[in-house]
């Protein structure tokens, strides 16, 4: 086990923990820096999927994971942030007012959301997000004046200053610099007082609250401030998706991001990014199965004289293609890490690099968590 | 996820929308009759509140699949009735024992193992449980819109006022199985030991009440009422596999709406949305039957947060 | 002055009058503990004067300031600071998070300075960070620094409530139960770091505790209460002969 030799206060607040910490970091960012001179065009695509994921994650990690508030509606924010963009581009305003009036505007309506949510706690405040979050669906499919409802609504490709971000590659790198800067906006305020003060109220509102946390305003900062970072990643879906209609940003899509911060392990930056690789590289992965497995089964079976193996590999590429099959699978992951690994990837990699660093001296029931099983314990 | 997505299944809006047309008589028709198939959906939304609020009640996991074992039910059905060609009333019993005993297989092989786990944990597991069987109804039924023959085809006129079969079949139903699990939760010694465990599950289970036995027999009864809703409601809504997503949506709000964790709550929860839903629907301009009950379920919210019949808790310290 | 006081609060809940009149006054520097049977009303007079409950009638008065109405999250920076009966620390946090957390009351960073963690931030997180330590070094936790209060033992998690009272800063600090659970050893430690706080940090303590042992090692005065009403109230001496007293423990 590595124990870093501390000699200051200030070596707990920085970014990094020590040397050798750092330079993991600095090589991971040479690496996905690199990754689309090596890439075919379309991988690079996906790989952007990842980032703009990412950013949905650390927005999502910040209210779910951090502040213990569950949004069943943030979709509608991503709705917000993506046609509030796409609207001003279309009436001529540059590209960095008009992202940043779309920030503003998702923070805003994040505001006017959490004010009522201060006072709910639990299943209650799921609802009333997800009831926001219809209603705003219905809004994007009325309001034609600006999102051309039903019919849609074209993105142009980004320009920023005059310089074209539309390739594959340079729309890599803007999301890129996107995420970098959301991951460490975020990790600043986790090390600070309201990063604190989150998780105090995630943990125990009350103790919180005796300690000097005013709840009603951290609450809501959490709210803006992850509507705010939804919308960030509004701006980029946007450009991405190249088309808005309104049933893309539906409670399925709510859900779907609320996966990524459960598979990737709450409650830690690292589990937004891991969720987001999961969730965007799944339905690709998937694609490929679709026609690898029949094909690799069927030779399989041709070079053992087995013929069951190649009708039993056109079964599985057969119930791929149905519809709504990748929904059942994401719902069969979901299933499957609550009940086997609650605390998600990061939290299953954490334990992998305790056992070993630890190793012969693991503990299972350093994870171990407390159930409660009165209704009591349970309010907060 | 939307009703817009499907098509209009609830009559009261085909009779609304040939709008008033001059005497106060008609008028008057028009509103009674909204009334009706405002109660009916009601009841429906009510009913599956009723199954959201059973379970939670008991286990304190809150079972967003609801809905979709409605879906799984009206699907039994459907599949009793047309493809073995069995009595509707036996294919009706056939697809709630059927859920049921699938409610309780859920709660004896997965569910279980959640409870105590935190609130949230246990929702996305019943979401992901609620993918997985539209994607299981999709993949073995196909992702066609089914119609369910059932014995309620007629109506009946009543002073001027014409009452389908199929709504009224939909409140008879409900005031039934209202009544009959009322009875059961107060006058059985099951019901009352439910209750118990509900309060504390491990003082009931050291009271030697069989918790985990209780446990499975409540997911079994609100599958139960699931799949009885299910089938009432399709001949309404016709069968298909997002049919339960609606409803579980609109009978979530009933359920927070008259507070949850409490029964009469639910129901009456429901039947506000349902009205809410079918007069916004005749009155207010297009899009507000689908927000209507949102918008009215919010505006409660900020008022009353713990829902209408539902009482503030606060961790004791 | 004033220290502190509570002028005849009670509070109801229903029909309940869980606290019924009780008055008493808290001079700087002393140990006030408060005893009775449980359902007493003890933990309700606390939750009183930290501002989770609203009494029904009476008044709080803390240096002189009337804090009847003030927010509960505003009791911190008067200089209030509690501990909790069954222990509420931020769980999946650190010990070291958790004390930080206490220095909340003492903010002084905004929230776009801490967006882009300036200087000042950090200067000030390092200024929080050693009045933490001495606290730390005060209760003997160096060991626990960077444990997940999870994985700590009852224990200490007793004494990190305390620790995360202390980093408060508080100038009355109220106790909750603080030897419920502990060992006999445990009870001892706690019983001297009761001393150490009123004697070398100078902090007023009031108390609410069970085990007479402590009671008497470290309080000044007592106030007996049964069924939400005062009993008796003197020294630890006068308060165990009171025949009331007496008899609501052992009853007749």
């Amino acid at each position: 086990m590595r124990f870093p030799f501390k000699t200051s206060y200030e070596q707990d607040t920085r970014l990094f923990r020590d040397r050798i910490d750092a330079s993991w970091y600095v090589l991971l960012a040479a690496l996905v820096v690199l990754l689309p001179a090596v890439l075919p065009a379309y991988y690079v695509g996906e790989t952007t999927w990842v980032f703009i994921y990412a950013i949905t994650g650390v927005s999502l990690m910040v209210l779910v994971g951090y502040t213990g508030l569950v949004s069943l509606g943030h979709a509608a924010f991503l709705g917000i942030g993506a046609y509030a963009h796409a609207f001003f581009i279309e009436h001529g305003v540059p590209w960095v007012v008009s992202a940043a009036m779309a920030v503003t505007l998702a923070t805003a309506c994040g505001l006017v959301v959490g004010l009522p949510a201060l006072r709910m706690t639990g299943i209650y405040l799921a609802i009333a997000t997800l009831a926001f979050s219809v209603i705003i669906q219905e809004v994007f499919s009325r309001w034609e004046s600006v999102t051309h409802g039903l019919s849609g609504m074209a993105v142009p490709k980004a320009h920023i200053f005059g310089v074209s971000f539309g390739g594959e590659t340079a729309f890599y790198y803007l999301c890129l610099f996107f995420l970098v800067l959301a991951l460490w906006l975020t990790r600043n305020l986790l090390r600070a007082p309201t990063g604190r003060a989150w998780i105090a109220i995630r943990d125990s509102e009350i103790a919180a609250q005796s300690m000097g946390v005013n709840l009603a305003i951290y609450k809501s900062i959490a709210f803006a401030y992850s509507a705010g970072l939804m919308g960030l990643a509004g701006v980029l879906f946007a450009h991405k998706i190249a088309f808005l209609a309104p049933d893309i940003f539906t409670i399925l899509l709510s859900i779907q991001l609320l996966l990524l911060v459960i598979v990737g392990g709450l409650g830690s930056l690292h589990g937004a990014v891991f969720g987001a690789i999961f969730v965007a590289l799944l339905p690709p992965v998937i694609a490929i199965l679709r026609d690898s497995i029949p094909a690799s089964f069927h030779d399989f079976s041709a070079a053992s004289g087995l013929a069951p193996i190649g009708w039993f590999g056109d079964a599985i590429g057969n119930f791929l293609k149905k519809p709504g099959v990748e929904a059942g699978i994401f719902g069969v992951i979901l299933v499957l890490v609550i009940l086997l690994e609650p605390l998600g990837m990061y939290g299953r990699w954490v334990k992998i690099r305790i056992f070993f660093s630890t190793f012969p001296m693991y503990k299972r029931a350093t994870f171990k968590r407390q159930r409660s099983y009165m209704k009591t314990e349970r309010l907060r | 996820m939307t009703d817009r997505a499907r098509p209009s299944y609830w009559h009261g809006e085909k009779a609304a929308s040939d709008r008033p047309t001059g005497s106060r008589g008609r008028k008057l028709d028009i509103f009674l009759q909204l009334t009706l198939n405002g109660l009916a959906v009601g009841c429906i939304y009510g009913l599956v509140a009723l199954g959201f609020v059973l379970i939670y009640k008991a286990t304190e996991l809150v079972n967003f699949a609801q809905g979709d074992l409605l879906m799984l039910g009206a699907f039994v059905c459907y599949m009793a009735v047309v493809w073995w060609g069995l009595d509707y009333w036996l294919s009706f019993l056939i697809a709630v024992l059927a859920v049921a005993a699938f409610g309780a297989l859920l709660d004896a092989v997965l569910l279980r193992r959640v409870i105590g786990q935190p609130q949230f944990a246990v929702v996305m597991l019943t979401i992901g449980l609620g993918a997985v069987f539209r994607t299981f109804a999709s993949v073995t039924w196909g992702s066609e819109i089914y119609t369910l023959p059932t014995p309620f085809g007629g109506v009946t006129r009543i002073a001027g006022v014409t009452i389908s079969h199929q709504y009224l079949s939909i409140i008879v139903g409900t005031l039934i199985l209202c009544s009959v699990l009322y009875g059961f939760f107060n006058h059985t010694r099951i019901g009352v030991a439910m209750q118990a465990t509900s309060q504390n599950q491990l003082a009931a289970y050291y009271m030697g009440i069989p918790v985990k036995r209780i446990f499975s027999m409540i997911w079994a009864i609100s599958a139960g009422v699931a799949t009885a809703a299910g089938v009432l409601l399709a001949p309404v809504t016709l069968i298909d596999i997002n049919m339960g997503l609606a409803v579980a949506l609109k009978a979530f709000a009933a359920a927070v709406l008259g507070g949850f964790g409490s029964i009469p709550g639910a129901l009456v929860g429901g039947i506000v949305i349902g009205l809410i839903e079918l007069y916004a629907g005749a009155t207010l301009p297009d899009g507000f039957k689908d927000t209507a009950p949102y918008i009215v379920l919010l505006v409660m919210l900020v008022v009353r947060p713990q829902g209408l019949f539902g009482t503030p808790g606060r961790k004791k310290v | 002055m004033t220290f502190f006081q509570a002028d005849n609060i009670s509070i109801n809940f229903g029909g309940i009058r869980a606290v019924d009149g009780v008055s008493f006054q808290v001079t700087k520097g002393e140990v006030f503990t408060v005893i009775g049977p449980n359902g007493a009303g003890k933990t309700t007079i606390f939750n009183l004067v930290s501002r989770f409950y609203d009494p029904t009638e009476g008044r709080l008065v803390f240096e002189d300031n009337d804090i009847t109405k003030v927010p509960s999250y505003r009791i911190a920076a008067l200089g209030i600071a509690r501990t909790f009966q069954n222990i509420e620390l931020f769980e999946h946090a650190t010990l070291l998070q958790n004390l930080l957390l206490a220095r909340h009351a003492h903010k002084r960073s905004n929230f776009f300075s801490e967006l882009l963690f300036l200087p000042s931030v950090r200067r000030l997180e390092v200024e929080h960070r050693e009045a933490v330590e001495k606290v730390i070094d005060f209760l003997d936790l160096q060991q626990y620094r960077d444990s997940f209060i999870v994985n700590l033992p009852y224990g200490v998690r007793k004494v990190t409530e305390l620790a995360r009272a202390l980093c408060t800063d508080p100038k009355l600090l109220l106790l909750d139960e603080p030897s419920s659970g502990l060992n006999v050893e445990e009870t001892d430690d706690m019983a001297f770091w009761i001393q150490d706080i009123k004697n070398l940090l100078g902090i007023t303590v009031l108390m609410v505790e069970h085990d007479m042992k402590l009671v008497s090692a470290v309080s000044d005065r007592v106030l007996a209460l049964n069924y939400g009403r005062p009993l008796a109230m003197g020294t630890v001496q006068e308060v165990q002969a009171h025949p009331e007293v007496i008899r609501a423990y052992l009853g007749g």
